[in-house]
């Protein structure tokens, strides 16, 4: 190459946004039953490049075989979620300016069985998903429903969720614990609280969240909370008020009483 | 249809990457240790400094001051320290707050100590579905208890305005009423409280002042936001107006007033 062209290739680069410093990546590569390491690649740094851009560099220059799931590259898909530097995180949301000096270590969600390298089988969340009490629309309810702005404003946060599944990848009860199938996980409670707040729906889920949910094994950690990219309150807007239901159905024999009293009057009046 | 929501499932098998995979090992760089460290500290020099002044501390109340750890004044001369009789009923609502499990999970119990990290347990995890940590549940009950306890408090540093029938204001009025504010953000900031406001209710168009309701909620998700501001400030404006009395009793500092 001329002095000429390494000139002009410079020029290039620079009017690329590069800032002339390589990170370096250490990425999780591996399949089920095989052998898996880390293998570091040197990545040229781009102005406001972020880790899903190092991966895609990878991909395209170093290491056509790296496997990384990814659609919309704007944090609102859901589908790049991993772990940088041992934190859950988007890809496409992480900025590698925003990361310590060093290495930077990328790996696949823990709490999810591998698939290859950064991509996880997630199918389990869709089979929790299918368990779930569906909407219930009140029968008595004239359509076109007429809702008031006070009756539904809660719900819009539990909307904003993309199922990104990083609450149920830090969740310790899934990922430490691995209670699988005693525990629904932050992203369905959730998915219920948005359910049982809704005022049209009918549907009581209570018996549900304590029991196949499992919403007891919670122990209040905000881990889930703390990973949310959407910065949904999971802990404090959905599952501590699921679990205050469940204590009005199980822990509080005051509330019990008067409504087993509504419970009589109402069945008495329904037989006259 | 409604699907059975007891359906269960077999979870895929787990492969390739073992559960304590060496691969998996975290590579932190962030000191992850340091917020449970500093909790544990922190609550730790609290429960020392409660049980020296329940067992030991002596009876601290120097007119018009009464130390809340002492609020309200029952059996003051049995057999007893008089703080004994009023410490549970906070101390089981701190102990059962939302925020609190939160801080006493990660810090003491490292359970999990921090967010996707390993942890030390080797027994089956059973959360708070079974004794003790299920009595969690009860929490609105140590919620209305403490109501009552707070009451005491209000009517102690409205009654410290006055000294032998005149008007009397000291620093220790202020740290009394700044406590009481505290407190009251703390216990109506509870998730307890959030709930039965307004939490609890699925259409707020159809309950009986349902409107009234939101907006009751709505405020206090407003407290419930700082939460855990309220439960660190309260838990040190307890300890400060009891260290402050205390000295005024003793004769080591003397009360600037009006």
């Amino acid at each position: 190459m001329t002095d000429t062209a390494e000139a002009t290739t410079d020029i290039r680069h620079t009017q690329d946004g590069r800032t002339g410093r390589t990170v370096r990546f250490s990425v999780f590569r591996g399949v089920p039953g095989a052998q898996a390491s880390y293998v570091t690649y040197d990545v040229p740094e781009v102005e406001g490049m972020v880790v899903l851009d190092a991966i895609h560099y990878i991909q395209k220059n170093l290491d056509m075989d790296l496997a990384c799931r990814w659609n919309c590259k704007a944090a609102k898909c859901g589908s790049c979620s991993a772990e940088v530097n041992g934190h859950p995180v988007l890809m496409c949301k992480t900025r590698v300016d925003d990361l310590p000096e060093g290495t930077v270590t990328v790996a696949p969600m823990k709490t999810f069985p591998l698939v290859k390298d950064l991509v996880t089988d997630v199918s389990r969340n869709y089979k929790v998903n299918a368990a779930i009490t569906p909407f219930t629309p009140r029968k008595d309810e004239p359509t076109p429903w007429k809702i008031q702005q006070h009756d539904i404003e809660r719900l819009y946060e539990f909307r904003k969720c993309i199922e990104c599944f990083l609450c149920m990848d830090v969740c310790h009860i899934l990922r430490n614990h691995d209670l699988h199938e005693e525990y629904y996980g932050p992203r369905y409670f959730v998915r219920m609280a948005g359910l049982e707040m809704h005022p049209m729906d009918d549907a009581d889920r209570t018996d549900e969240i304590r029991t196949a949910g499992g919403i007891g094994f919670c122990n209040i950690t905000k881990c889930c909370t703390d990973v949310c990219p959407e910065h949904i309150h999971i802990t404090d807007n959905a599952i501590i008020p699921m679990k205050e239901r469940v204590a009005d159905r199980h822990w509080d024999p005051i509330r019990r009483m008067f409504t087993k009293k509504k419970q009589t009057a109402n069945a008495a009046d329904a037989a006259e | 249809m409604a699907q059975d929501a007891t359906t269960k499932w077999t979870p895929p098998e787990r492969t390739g990457l073992a559960k304590e995979s060496a691969f998996h090992r975290l590579r932190r760089r962030a000191p992850w240790w340091l917020l449970p460290l500093t909790v544990v500290t922190v609550l730790s020099a609290f429960i020392v400094y409660g049980i020296w002044t329940a067992f030991f501390g002596g009876k601290v109340y120097t007119a018009p001051y009464l130390s809340p750890f002492y609020s309200p004044q029952i059996w003051w001369n049995g057999p007893v320290t008089p703080a004994l009789w009023v410490l549970p009923f906070p101390l089981l609502f701190r102990a059962t707050c939302y925020y609190y499990r939160k801080a006493y999970y990660r810090s003491f119990f490292w359970d999990p100590p921090a967010c996707a990290v390993g942890e030390a347990r080797k027994k089956p995890y059973k959360g708070e579905t079974r004794f003790p940590l299920f009595l969690s549940n009860l929490h609105r009950y140590a919620m209305y208890l403490a109501v009552i306890v707070l009451i005491f408090l209000w009517i102690d540093a409205i009654a410290a305005f006055d000294l032998n029938g005149h008007f009397y204001l000291g620093l220790g009025t202020a740290i009394m009423v700044i406590n009481c504010i505290f407190l009251s953000a703390y216990t109506f900031g509870c998730h307890s409280v959030r709930h039965l406001i307004g939490g609890c209710v699925d259409c707020y168009s159809k309950v009986r002042g349902g409107v009234k309701r939101y907006e009751g909620w709505k405020f206090i998700t407003k407290l419930n936001e700082r939460h855990a501001m309220w439960a660190w400030l309260s838990l040190f404006s307890v300890v400060a107006t009891d260290v402050y009395i205390r000295l005024v009793m003793t004769g080591i500092i003397t009360d600037p007033h009006f």
